[in-house]
């Protein structure tokens, strides 16, 4: 068996109807051969159905699908070079680990012994050395999506994929799990598509991330873009937290937009908006609280004032509504009722186009 | 052209060109006589046949498999299905077409035959080679449209989804329709309409003579009053009994659980049979009666008393298994939410259990009234002047007064009476039902019984749990003394005439129920396992493929499943009596009547069982690369196993209990224990009759744990998987409707 090694993935405008729902509404993307692009988005916005679509478990009904530059829109998931690791792990209770992990090159028809030798690499590569005897029901959730994996990557497939392969995994676990995934995918080498809903999972694992919303992409590119980049209310609101604040455009002079904020003014890039109504994304530790009075501020009042360990989470009330800030480090608790000014740090505050 | 296909076409020519064309009288595989001009003669092939002038008209069938021959080397993808679309659907055409049109002589369609050069030509029935030839001819056009990317090109489920087709066709949906035109024919095979709304207006089926004046009433209003009946009684009898075991410290839990699975393996005149030897006016109570009370001797047990009796006791476990579901299910909580807020017992059970549990009421009354229409054997034995359709049908058929097509209107009647009380449970409570289960913990305890309500079930209970038990005490005994209620002395005799066993010079089976007996485990181990692979297989395609025309496959099966057995019976021996399907009188007619008789209890089982299996294991299959046959091998069979020994054990059993359907279809060659032991009640040998019973009981007892022990368990580690494991066998409700 020769390695034929990662392939990119391509959306040519593909659609998915069921009846009269529209689940995926002519979405174009491309993967590039050997990243790990994450699809985030709420549920219900065809994150899944897309990575069905990629898996061959869904037939588009309209638009291409191709793989490593080969069309592959109406081939059958068994035809495709690609694995998937399914939320629920799926895997065969009435096999051993050994068994679900050798399903892949067995079903292909290959020696048993041959199988054998392919899983228990996989299984090794996974750390899950030993355990080949074993049921499913005989193992912890983790080392049941280790399994999952170790079957997906038995056969190299050309794309793997993972739908939301956490969301069955307490808090901690989940951190390390997703590391182990991005550092396998790097190692490999491979093109992998990930569903997540989890906006910290997808910061943390993608080279790219696609967010999706309402069978259509919202915005894709680097974490770091969509975070500080985000092109609309939902994308800034999806990833991170963000205060959304309608706000006016005085002038813009050279890219750079002139924005009152209630009684404040602020310079910010002016994103290709003309002067008029708009809105601004502020991250909460992007709203610095001062002492009242201070100039080319928003003045406010201290709503409520919560303590969480390494932060506060503070709600302000202000001429342009309830702000949530949150400070980080060791700071007083602030009184409810307390006077304050409201300023904006250097980033963290981002022009949108109104509603 | 994928491997799969050559060996489709390899099939087809084989049926084609070697197997004999038409089924062959007197074949065998020890004497060779019936061979004697092969490959021309009675035992001919069709291409033998065909060029030797015989039967030319069987050459264009040929002609279709030559064509897709043709392409078996194209690596035009899309030029070999085109191709092998057309060749097997014409192909099947030309051959539906020269087996319909060319029958017997001056029979089937005379200006086809002359299109097809068969004018007043004759053929006999269609044999094994016809049947792979058609069978390959699906094969070839199912296999074409995979070609084309039907079903995601996967031809597993595309031949799959064409030959279950075709055999509900054949096998169900051409016997009814048959029916139909039976009815709507006269004596001589002329349409005639009127005759039709005659015979259906007769008074003998709607008439209301019981009610106007002194004689008896229609058949129809018969079984109308007598379903009604039956389906209410066995309703209260039910619901009382659940209420009872769940809901107070009543003992006898499992006794009852015990009882419920009598009926199943009982067959279904054999309570009525004991009820004779009770109340019948020789009967041992009757006896009793008469000796010490001087109560006369009558004759009330025949008619509807005694039938309905019957009927209740027969089916009143089905409601009661129903109702225990029902009830289980209502959470506990609920009536603990009633009570904290200040209702009284009686108010909590009038405000929140009784409209919880009404829409399982309903079912469990359609399901018993339903029964009551499709049972015969009861009203057979008990009805006397009380006719029924079930059993007018019957004489119809086999009767002094053969009348093909009063017994298609009766069979029409009945089948609307069925269809109409499935249809008002789908649509009436098929979205009107409460969850009350959900995932989450339920700690709550039930709440007791009102006093009142514990009383009168109890009333109702005692009584019934005592005569079914005295029902199976005479059933057992019966068969051991000569003549139950005129002679108790203890004999062997009735068991010695139906299963003496001559050892004398090597064994011999001499005792007169042998015959029948082998029969009949014979038919019911070969549809067993052909009913749990159909049935299973369309619950597969019914649930995990999506295809158009699912909705219309769904209905097929669920329409079998309200076919009453007498309505089938009539209508295979209707329409399998001539060619081309001619069948009538074989063991193979009794095979395929079981097996879709049988099927909506494998399709029902299947559907359960694989509605616990996650989907995304079969999509983890496919994404590593198996193919739909592989996964359903496995990955889902494995897993299905409970699934699997239901539907096996419950068409075995029901293979064996069966009367309704069959009892048209038995030949003197081929009789089954249930139409034996039918014939021995109408003669009057209830010993012997009871005595066999007991066998059958006894042997569907050992049959059941044979095949549990066979298939064996799913191996899902050590850890016992509980959620995967139960429930997939709820047999009774599954075969509730027969």
């Amino acid at each position: 068996m020769t390695k034929v090694g990662p392939a990119s993935v391509e959306f040519r405008n593909v659609s998915m109807r069921y009846g009269a729902v529209t689940a995926v509404d002519n979405v174009s993307f491309t993967i590039e051969a050997g990243k790990l692009v994450t699809l985030l988005g709420p549920s219900g916005c065809g994150k899944t159905t897309t990575l069905r679509m990629i898996a061959g478990l869904e037939i588009a009904s309209e638009g291409q699908i191709l793989i490593g530059g080969k069309d592959v829109t109406k081939l059958s998931a068994a035809d495709r070079d690609v694995s998937m690791v399914f939320q629920s792990y799926a895997l065969f209770p009435h096999m051993s680990v050994l068994e679900n992990a050798a399903y892949g090159p067995t079903v292909k028809g290959l020696g048993k012994e041959e199988a054998a030798r392919m899983a228990l690499d996989k299984l090794a590569l996974v750390g899950l050395k030993g355990f080949e005897k074993r049921y499913p029901s005989e193992l912890s959730g983790g080392q049941q999506q280790r399994v999952a994996v170790a079957r997906a990557l038995v056969l190299e497939p050309q794309v793997l994929l993972f739908d939301e392969p956490l969301s069955n995994l307490d808090a901690k676990l989940r951190r390390r799990v997703r590391e182990e995934i991005r550092e396998l995918q790097q190692e490999l080498n491979l093109t992998v598509a990930y569903v997540t809903h989890d906006q910290e999972e997808a910061l943390a694992v993608s080279d790219r991330i696609i967010v999706m919303s309402n069978a259509r992409i919202a915005q894709e590119g680097a974490p770091r873009d969509l975070y500080e980049q985000p092109a609309n209310a939902f994308v800034a609101d999806f990833i991170g937290d963000a205060n959304l604040v309608d706000v006016t455009v005085r002038k813009v002079t050279e890219g750079q937009a002139d924005v009152g904020i209630g009684s404040a003014t602020i310079s910010l890039p002016a994103r290709g908006l003309q002067p008029g109504a708009a809105r601004v994304a502020i991250r909460p530790e992007a709203l610095l609280l001062g002492a009242a009075g201070q100039g080319g501020s928003l003045p406010g009042t201290i709503r409520k004032c919560a303590y969480l360990g390494n932060h506060l989470d503070i709600m302000v009330e202000t001429e342009v509504g309830e702000l949530f800030v949150v400070q980080y480090g060791a700071r007083d608790m602030l009184e409810a009722g307390l006077p304050v000014a409201v300023s904006f740090a250097g980033s963290g505050v981002t022009l949108i186009p109104p509603a | 052209m994928a491997p799969a296909t050559r060996l489709a076409l390899l099939i087809g020519w084989i049926g084609y060109a070697l197997m004999p064309w038409y089924l062959v009288e007197g074949m065998s595989l020890t004497s060779l006589g019936w061979l004697a001009e092969y490959p021309f003669g009675k035992a001919g092939s069709a291409l033998a046949l065909g060029l030797s002038g015989q039967a030319p008209w069987l050459l264009p069938v040929g002609a279709a498999l030559a064509a897709a021959t043709a392409v078996i080397g194209n690596q035009d993808r899309q030029r070999v299905a085109g191709v092998l679309v057309w060749a097997g659907l014409l192909g099947m055409a030309l051959f539906f077409a020269q087996a319909f049109a060319i029958v017997l002589k001056d029979q089937g369609i005379g200006w086809l035959a002359a299109l097809l050069g068969g004018a007043g030509a004759a053929q006999r029935g269609i044999g094994g080679g016809a049947f792979v030839t058609l069978v390959s001819l699906l094969l070839l056009l199912c296999h074409g449209l995979a070609y084309r990317g039907v079903c995601r090109g996967d031809l597993f489920t595309t031949s799959t989804i064409g030959v279950v087709i075709l055999l509900i066709g054949l096998f169900i949906f051409f016997p009814v329709a048959i029916i139909l035109k039976s009815a709507l024919v006269d004596q001589t095979g002329a349409l005639a309409p009127m005759a039709f709304v005659e015979r259906f207006l007769d008074s003998s089926i709607w008439g209301l003579g019981c009610i106007t004046s002194g004689t008896n009433c229609g058949v129809a209003w018969n079984t109308l009053v007598l379903a009604v009946l039956c389906g209410v009684i066995t309703t209260l009898l039910g619901l009382a009994c659940a209420l009872l075991i769940l809901r107070t410290g009543m003992p006898g839990k499992r006794v009852m659980r015990a009882l419920t699975v009598l009926p199943i393996i009982t067959p279904p005149f054999v309570i009525g049979l004991a009820l004779i030897l009770l109340f019948g006016r020789a009967g041992a109570v009757s006896t009793l009666l008469y000796e010490w009370f001087g109560v006369p001797r009558s004759r009330w047990l025949y008619g509807l008393p005694g039938v309905l009796l019957a009927q209740v006791l027969a089916f009143a476990p089905i409601a009661f298994l129903v109702l225990i579901g029902v009830v289980q299910g209502i959470s506990p909580s609920l009536e603990e939410a009633s009570q904290t807020l200040g209702a009284k017992r009686w108010q909590t059970f009038r405000t929140v259990t009784w409209p919880l549990l009404k829409p399982g009421i309903a079912n469990a009354f359609l399901l018993g009234f339903v029964e009551s229409m499709a049972d015969f054997g009861n009203p057979l034995v008990l009805g006397g002047n009380f006719e029924v359709l079930s059993t007018k049908i019957f004489f119809a058929v086999v009767g002094a007064s053969y009348n093909q097509g009063q017994a298609a209107v009766l069979a029409i009647i009945l089948l609307a009476f069925t269809l109409g009380a499935f249809w008002v449970q789908q649509r009436w409570l098929g979205d009107k039902s409460y969850t009350t289960v959900t995932g989450k913990g339920d700690a709550g305890l039930p709440t007791p019984l009102p006093r009142r309500i514990t009383w009168l079930s109890a009333a109702v209970i005692v009584p019934w749990v005592a005569l079914t038990v005295v029902i199976y005490i005479v059933i057992i005994v019966g068969g051991f003394v000569r003549n139950m209620g005129r002679d108790y002395r203890p004999t062997l005799e009735h068991y010695r005439t139906g299963f003496a066993v001559d050892f004398s010079n090597g064994i011999y089976f001499e005792g007169s129920a042998w015959p029948s007996f082998f029969t009949t485990v014979k038919v019911a181990a070969i549809s067993a396992p052909l009913t749990a692979l159909i049935g299973l297989l369309t619950a597969y395609l019914l649930t995990r493929q999506r295809f158009r025309g699912r909705g219309m496959l769904e209905f097929a099966t669920m329409l079998s499943f309200a076919i009453p057995g007498t309505v089938l019976g009539v209508a295979y021996i209707l329409a399998f009596n001539v060619p081309p399907i001619e069948i009538t009188g074989t063991g193979l007619i009794l095979v395929i009547a079981f097996v879709f008789r049988n099927m909506p209890v494998g399709v029902r089982s299947g559907i359960a069982g694989l509605s616990q299996i996650d989907r995304s294991l079969d999509e983890a299959s496919t994404t590593l690369r198996a193919r739909s046959f592989t996964t359903l091998r496995r990955v889902v069979l494995p897993l299905l196993k409970p699934a699997l020994v239901s539907a096996l054990v419950y068409s075995f059993v029901r293979s064996m209990t069966a009367v309704s359907a069959v009892i048209f279809l038995v030949s003197a060659e081929y009789n089954l224990s249930t139409a034996y032991i039918v014939g021995r009640v109408e003669a009057g040998e209830f010993g012997l009759a009871i005595a066999y019973s007991s066998v059958l009981i006894v042997f569907m007892t050992l049959g059941i744990a044979l095949i549990q022990f066979t298939v064996g368990e799913r191996k899902l580690g050590r850890r016992k998987v509980v959620a995967l494991s139960s429930s997939v066998s709820d047999p009774i409700t599954q075969g509730a409707a027969s």
